[in-house]
């Protein structure tokens, strides 16, 4: 892989020394330290340092605020999913708790299941998504919910949606499509409803 | 492996290097120049379908209805975009300047130099053998291929053949670099040769992952139909980790080359020395260190990783961009110093004295000024809860048509406007055409990414969409939309510029009036870098330890518990 594996030794061919047009790069050495100039050693620092507190922010960020990003959840198999028992059987929104509330959803060629989504305001919303068939994606948007949803995986985060709305969330990978029909990745989407504190009594049907 | 053994204990035994005579350069640049040429006609396809896609994300037209049967949809075109721009384009380019570059710098005619003429056919069959599936709708599956999608097994074999020519490239470079090393023990490499074998080194073990995705999981259920027997399925989390072993090195694959041109070529295109020759080559040997343990940053919305180590490669990630921060620093240094030689002064006016009167000097200073963006745009990537907010946004084309599309891309324009007329012994066509299209190309670029950043970040649009066609398309959207109708405009132009620029400089018949050498920048400080900055053991046998630290156990845990749920799907 590197030059240094191979082991042929050069045959000793004659021919004109290599003179060197490139000058300094080869001439013979002693040791020498690295040197770094005094400007440019400031840089260094302000670099590390730069480097040095983005890392700290962000790990403020994830430990302080739980402003995370989904891990390993659990594994499901996606020929199962319409089993009996399987939460993904029957996907839709639940409550939990009074503000709690989670929600089972499946991407698939090219819908979200559900498409709708009410919660009243102030809700915590934990996700479970998981692909039917290829993998599809899904933000939320203007907020941080964004997920990739793959076969056998099931991708999880929690939310809070502090703002009454309509907030969309559309599949962000390629999922492949109908040609000719308006139908595929661009047509996959659906809409999460935040309701108004005085709207909250009728939501939460499902 | 005997590393030991480049200390040169014998001395005396020492064989001297060949000469290069003008016979091998003659081989040597043909192969360049086969190579720049096989880059340069796919990226005026991949360009062309380019606007195309912007056309249709901003509703001015859906033109796919008429490209047909040649292109039947979005999609299809949106693969060949990619594949053509992002895999063809670059490998071919970089092939044959490193090819061109790696010689001179050495001044040693390569060990075996039909090694690289092997490895130019071999990257052009496979560029035909995937182009074909391509072509006829049976691979649109976009350039990351990402199964359960499942493609036209030639796609898979075209893309594998694509990069092991390019493999090859590497061995007749590490072959040479050997060659000369065993007869020059106490000599430093000179910076472009070293510099360019690093990035070869580096393209080997980044496509290691790649490949075991292809072999291993892909190719045996892309096989099935063909051979008629029962697809054996594939796990698609396994699939897309290594697939991002490989995907996030590529892009220091395209970088490292430009680095190249403004490390060590540039300077002398505008009367400057290496500002800190030594530094340059620690970067180089950083880049070999952190590029591949960083592919996790690809998947922080990814189920299945645990955060932790999603949090080590944020980690790693900010390691690798370190170097660029340096670069930042040490290359500005190297072009001061020949602004002021040219008469420069102020803190700042002396920006106004650089060679901006050459074009192939303007492109590649236009596109580090959009690389400082691009390099932005990449720390804020890179930054684990905060890439929720941009993941898979239009934010990401935003980011990288920036950096591979114009960081990369404007300085190999840049190249060309020198390499071209080199291998072709022409003039080139003009210098004022290409001096306008490395403008146009720089303000294109900068409205068009603006654009789409700015749909990404604040509106969510996602990307890799027919936005067009979506239901979701909203009027906020009119004022960003129109912003990269401009950028594309500029674009379209910059783009015709440059494709009529490298054709009439190849077919018109104005011959050079005098030779044109590769422009090889001195260091500012004579004094050889430390042995250090020249040993390849640490620096290799480290990539290689934080590959295993960082990738081992997690892949020893995906591949233990992997689970061939899912068959291959044709979705299109």
């Amino acid at each position: 892989m590197s030059e240094q594996t191979h082991e042929t030794e050069h045959a000793a061919e004659s021919g004109g020394h290599s003179a060197d047009p490139h000058g300094a790069a080869e001439n013979h050495t002693e040791e020498s330290a690295l040197h770094i100039e005094k400007w440019e050693g400031i840089w260094i620092r302000i670099a590390v340092g730069m480097t040095v507190v983005f890392i700290v922010a962000i790990t403020i960020a994830a430990l302080s605020f739980g402003i995370t990003v989904p891990g390993a959840t659990a594994r499901i198999n996606p020929t199962t999913l319409n089993q009996e028992g399987n939460p993904f059987a029957t996907p839709g929104v639940r409550e939990l708790a009074p503000g709690k509330y989670e929600v089972y959803m499946v991407a698939q060629t090219w819908n979200f299941v559900p498409d709708r989504i009410e919660v009243p305001v102030g809700s915590e919303v934990t996700f479970y998504l998981t692909a039917r068939d290829v993998i599809h994606g899904v933000k939320f948007a203007e907020t941080n919910v964004n997920m990739m949803a793959l076969p056998g995986q099931v991708s999880t985060l929690k939310a809070t949606f502090d703002k009454p709305g309509t907030y969309n969330y559309i599949c962000h990978e390629y999922c492949g499509y109908v040609a000719g029909a308006p139908i595929g990745h661009h047509t996959m989407y659906g809409q999460l409803i935040v309701l108004p504190a005085n709207e909250t009594a009728q939501a939460t049907t499902e | 492996m005997s590393v030991q053994a480049l200390s040169g204990a014998d001395v005396k035994a020492t064989p001297q290097s060949p000469p290069l005579t003008a016979e091998h350069l003659k081989l040597v640049d043909r192969v360049a120049g086969w190579n720049i040429l096989v880059g340069v006609l796919a990226l005026s396809i991949g360009a062309l379908l380019g606007v195309f896609q912007g056309l249709e994300h901003a509703r001015v037209i859906d033109i796919y209805p008429w490209l047909q049967p040649v292109i039947k949809t979005y999609y299809q075109g949106l693969t060949l975009h990619g594949a053509l721009n992002a895999v063809v384009w670059t490998t071919f380019f970089i092939c044959g300047f490193f090819t061109f570059a790696f010689v001179r710098s050495l001044n040693r005619p390569l060990k075996y130099p039909k090694l690289s003429v092997i490895a130019f056919f071999v990257m052009l069959a496979g560029l035909i053998i995937a182009a074909v599936p391509m072509l006829m709708n049976n691979a649109t599956v976009l350039y990351t291929f990402y199964p359960p999608l499942m493609a036209d097994w030639a796609f898979y074999v075209g893309l594998t053949l694509l990069v092991v020519g390019s493999w090859i490239v590497g061995y007749s470079m590490y072959f040479t670099y050997y060659a000369w090393r065993k007869e020059n023990p106490e000599v430093r490499a000179p910076f472009i040769a070293l510099a360019s074998t690093i990035t070869m080194v580096l393209w080997q073990i980044a496509t290691l992952g790649v490949a075991a995705e292809i072999l291993f999981l892909i190719l045996p259920n892309a096989f099935a139909p063909v051979f008629g027997y029962t697809a054996p399925g594939l796990d698609p989390l396994l699939s897309r980790t290594l697939f991002w072993w490989f995907g996030h090195p590529l892009v220091y694959f395209w970088l490292l080359p430009a680095y190249v041109s403004w490390y060590a070529m540039l300077p002398a295109q505008t009367n400057g020395k290496m500002f800190s020759e030594p530094l340059a080559r620690l970067v180089f040997w950083l880049f070999l260190l952190f590029s591949t343990p960083v592919g996790f940053h690809h998947q922080y919305a990814d189920p299945g990783i645990p955060e932790i180590w999603k949090y080590i490669h944020m980690l790693f990630t900010f390691g690798v961009g370190f170097p660029s921060l340096i670069t930042a620093f040490t290359v500005v240094a190297s072009l001061e110093i020949g602004a002021r030689a040219r008469g420069g002064k102020g803190y700042l006016r002396w920006i106004g004295r650089l060679n901006w009167g050459d074009p192939s000097y303007a492109a590649q200073n236009l596109a580090m000024i959009l690389f400082i963006f691009g390099g932005i745009g990449g720390i804020i990537n890179a930054s684990y809860n905060v890439n929720m907010a941009t993941h898979n946004t239009m934010w990401v084309p935003g980011h990288f048509h920036l950096t591979v599309g114009s960081a990369s891309t404007l300085t190999f324009f840049g190249i060309t406007y020198w390499l071209v007329p080199k291998l072709t012994n022409r003039k080139l066509f003009t210098p004022k055409l290409a001096l306008a299209q490395a403008w146009t190309w720089f303000f294109g670029m900068l409205f068009f990414s603006n654009a789409y950043h700015t749909l990404g970040l604040v509106f969510s649009v996602p990307r890799r969409t027919m936005l067009g066609q979506a239901p979701y398309y909203s009027e906020q959207w009119n004022l960003q939309m129109m912003e990269s109708v401009l950028g594309l405009a500029f674009l379209t132009i910059s783009a015709t510029l440059y494709f009529a620029i490298m054709l009439f400089t190849w077919i018109l018949p104005r011959k050079l009036d005098k030779p044109i050498e590769m422009p090889v920048a001195q260091p500012l400080d004579p004094k050889p870098a430390p042995k250090w900055l020249d040993t390849w053991w640490p620096w290799l046998n480290g990539a290689i330890a934080l590959v295993i630290l960082s990738y081992g156990p997690m892949l020893f845990q995906l591949i233990r518990d992997a689970e061939f749920w899912s068959r291959g799907i044709r979705v299109w």
